[in-house]
């Protein structure tokens, strides 16, 4: 369970994951959750009523627009990568933030490696679900990988052009 | 040319240390094959069907005497003592070991070079027009804007995992030497009529599998909106791009099936967001771009006198004369010439040198020319400021290294990918095809009258030698496990670019001489005074190059 980066340190998960296969608000465990979008988009009133946060998490061909509206009122997005390879998650990650000035937790879910949570961390995401074979401790470092960027990102938003 | 400052070198340093901790990971089995793949051919290396290759960028051609000299070393020291110039205007090492390629970006690093994106789905080098700067019919110099595209493209965090492989090509002229009709993004610098200079965008070009010429997306884009505008577009792209089939994966497949109208609404849709914003360049990030690429301090020449005495030794040396003819061009500043050092000699493939060789063009680039190499992506090597007095001795020592054939734009000048020999994508040879060409046309008497004939080869449809936009391109294919070689006629990628048609049915390797002579026959046959072959081939069609070539077949 220890397999959460948050702002850069390991600390314990208190959401609970629910996976793409589940088609009714009925049988939802209780505490916090992240749910699918369709479980989401079919249950909003019901979802909305829960004394717990829900989250919602969006699949690589999910672009944030399709949560339009209710991005605000959202505690936590995650974005799933079904292969680490898949790189649409990078662009709806700095959409979120940047287009729609999302300020929660935008988590990495998936096949979510060490070598690319730099890049990950400078389109917006801030919590990272590592694969569950990796060590999160060991992938700590890598956030450190770069002191600085060429391009403006996320944290940086002034690009080395404006800043030499 | 652009000098690395402190954040330069800390940027790359930090990559290679980042490689060589990614490499020991692999090699102690915490990474495995596929994870480590992305992260190795973003750093240029490849496992190859001998061996790795590591491929070296050179930002849009550009080399100093230096870092030819540190390419020499690694080659030596490293590999098998040569190196071969790419279309991309890259350079590879055919022989590298895994486990030294971080001692070598290290070694690279120390004279402001890199791997990095050489290859992977990401942004891959960017190249010019190899005679930017220099040329006559410039408008203005790519160069400065090329840096700014290496800088923003370098490591972007958003555009690593892009559905396939994205290259952009910027020219300053009014000449297209860079071929931006069939890349990814094509950028062409303009003037509109307040004299403020911006872009002409094409998007969508591109070879490989599926040849298609770019289609405009902005007729002129002020230069301050490049970097935001690239942004946009790519944003776009790594968001609608097919994922799903590799071979449909490139953007030209994207604009194609949305169509451009479709494809730039939603482009400037997601530029609202960044245009004018604080990535917007500004006049002082272009000034200073530019500092890097002002005039290197020319001689106040007399070009009449300088020229009388190149007439006098010209006419003095056969050999010499036609080696002007053809490697020697024009430059802007009076009394001065570029000069293109010819890497297509008979008997050696395309684009390879040996390490001396490298610091014997390392020697002359610091006698005669600056101290700078341009590679272009004819793959041949260029010395761009040399002057007209100094002509006799670059040809003497072009001469001595191998570099002096005079047959720059000639049928022998060919463009040819590395195919079956090295690399495990090929489905056919190229080199030896290209040999057996050069072989029956040593000529030079015929070539010369032949005039300027682009003939390019790739080992698979992969297009890593611009078959399509050759005069005439040599595809090799695979028949039933057999090596085949089908014939196209009428590609360019210059400014009236166009693909080649398919001639007709494949020819196995030994046929091709004949095929070729035969297609040259017909040329010379019906061709008026002084026309060239890419303007008959369009004048009268396949028809008459198919019937000579299929019938005497039969």
């Amino acid at each position: 369970m220890q397999r959460l980066i948050k702002d850069g340190a390991i600390i314990h998960d208190d959401w609970k994951l629910l996976d793409q296969e589940l088609d009714s608000a009925s049988k939802l465990p209780p505490g916090n959750i992240i749910v699918p979008l369709q479980l989401w988009l079919q249950n909003i009133t019901e979802l909305e009523q829960r004394d717990t946060a829900v989250g919602i998490w969006l699949d690589s061909d999910q672009p944030p627009r399709l949560l339009e509206g209710d991005i605000d009122s959202l505690a936590l997005i995650a974005i799933n990568f079904p292969v680490f390879s898949d790189g649409r998650g990078y662009s709806y990650a700095r959409e979120l933030r940047e287009h729609y000035h999302y300020s929660g937790e935008i988590r990495a879910i998936g096949d979510v490696l060490r070598d690319q949570l730099f890049y990950l961390q400078r389109c917006g995401f801030d919590a990272f679900l590592l694969r569950s074979d990796k060590d999160a401790e060991l992938a700590l470092a890598s956030f450190d990988d770069f002191s600085d960027s060429y391009q403006a990102a996320v944290h940086q938003t002034q690009p080395l052009f404006l800043r030499r | 040319m652009y000098r690395y400052d402190n954040y330069d070198h800390t940027i790359v340093n930090e990559r290679v240390a980042q490689f060589r901790q990614q490499t020991e990971r692999f090699l102690e089995g915490d990474i495995s094959d596929s994870e480590f793949l992305p992260l190795r051919v973003q750093n240029g290396l490849y496992i190859q069907r001998l061996a790795p290759m590591l491929r070296i960028a050179i930002p849009y051609g550009m080399l100093s005497a230096t870092q030819l000299r540190k390419l020499a070393q690694i080659s030596r020291d490293y590999d098998k003592g040569y190196a071969h110039f790419t279309t991309r205007t890259n350079v590879q090492m055919n022989w590298p070991k895994l486990e030294e390629v971080p001692d070598i970006l290290a070694a690279l690093a120390e004279v402001e070079m890199h791997a990095i994106q050489t290859s992977g789905n990401c942004i891959r080098n960017t190249t010019a027009d190899q005679f930017s700067g220099v040329a006559p019919d410039e408008i203005e110099d790519a160069r400065p804007y090329c840096e700014l595209i290496r800088q923003w493209s370098t490591l972007h965090p958003e555009f690593a995992y892009l559905p396939r492989k994205f290259k952009i090509a910027v020219s300053g002229a009014e000449q297209d030497r860079a071929a931006i009709q069939v890349h990814d993004i094509g950028l062409q610098i303009v003037c509109n009529g307040e004299g403020e200079t911006g872009f002409k965008v094409l998007v969508g070009g591109g070879l490989g599998r599926t040849p298609v010429i770019g289609s405009v997306i902005n007729e002129f884009l002020p230069k301050q909106h490049l970097l935001t505008y690239l942004e946009a577009i790519l944003r776009v792209y790594n968001q609608l791009g097919r994922r799903d089939n590799k071979f449909k994966a490139r953007i030209k497949i994207l604009v194609r099936a949305l169509g451009i109208d479709i494809f730039r609404e939603k482009v400037e849709a997601e530029w609202v967001f960044l245009k004018d914003g604080p990535r917007t360049l500004t006049e002082e990030a272009i000034a200073h771009a530019k500092s890097f690429f002002t005039e290197p301090d020319y001689a106040v020449l007399d070009d009449q006198q300088a020229q009388a005495e190149l007439d006098r030794q010209a006419a003095a040396d056969k050999a010499f004369s036609n080696w002007l003819k053809r490697n020697v061009r024009p430059h802007k500043v009076a009394g001065y010439t570029s000069v293109t050092l010819s890497l297509k000699p008979t008997g050696i493939a395309p684009g390879d040198v040996t390490d001396v060789q490298m610091e014997a063009i390392a020697d002359m680039a610091d006698a005669y020319s600056f101290s700078e190499i341009r590679v272009c992506h004819e793959q041949n090597l260029i010395l761009a400021d040399v002057k007209k007095t100094d002509l006799l001795a670059v040809w003497q020592a072009a001469r001595q290294y191998g570099f002096a054939t005079p047959n720059i734009g000639f049928l022998t000048d060919l463009i040819c990918c590395p195919g079956g020999d090295f690399c495990s994508l090929a489905n056919a040879k190229s080199i030896p095809i290209a040999e057996s060409i050069q072989r029956r046309f040593d000529d030079l008497d015929y070539l010369y009258d032949l005039g300027t004939l682009h003939l390019n080869i790739s080992g698979c449809m992969n297009a890593c030698g611009h078959h399509h936009v050759g005069h005439i391109g040599i595809l090799g294919v695979d028949k039933k496990g057999k090596e085949f070689y089908q014939i196209q006629l009428g590609g360019s990628s210059v400014n009236d670019a166009a693909l080649g048609k398919v001639l007709g049915p494949s020819f196995s390797q030994e046929e091709i001489p004949d095929v070729i002579e035969k297609i040259v026959q017909v040329f010379v046959q019906h061709r008026s005074a002084e026309e060239l072959f890419i303007d008959t081939v369009r004048r009268i069609g396949l028809d008459p190059f198919k019937e000579k070539v299929y019938a005497a077949a039969h």
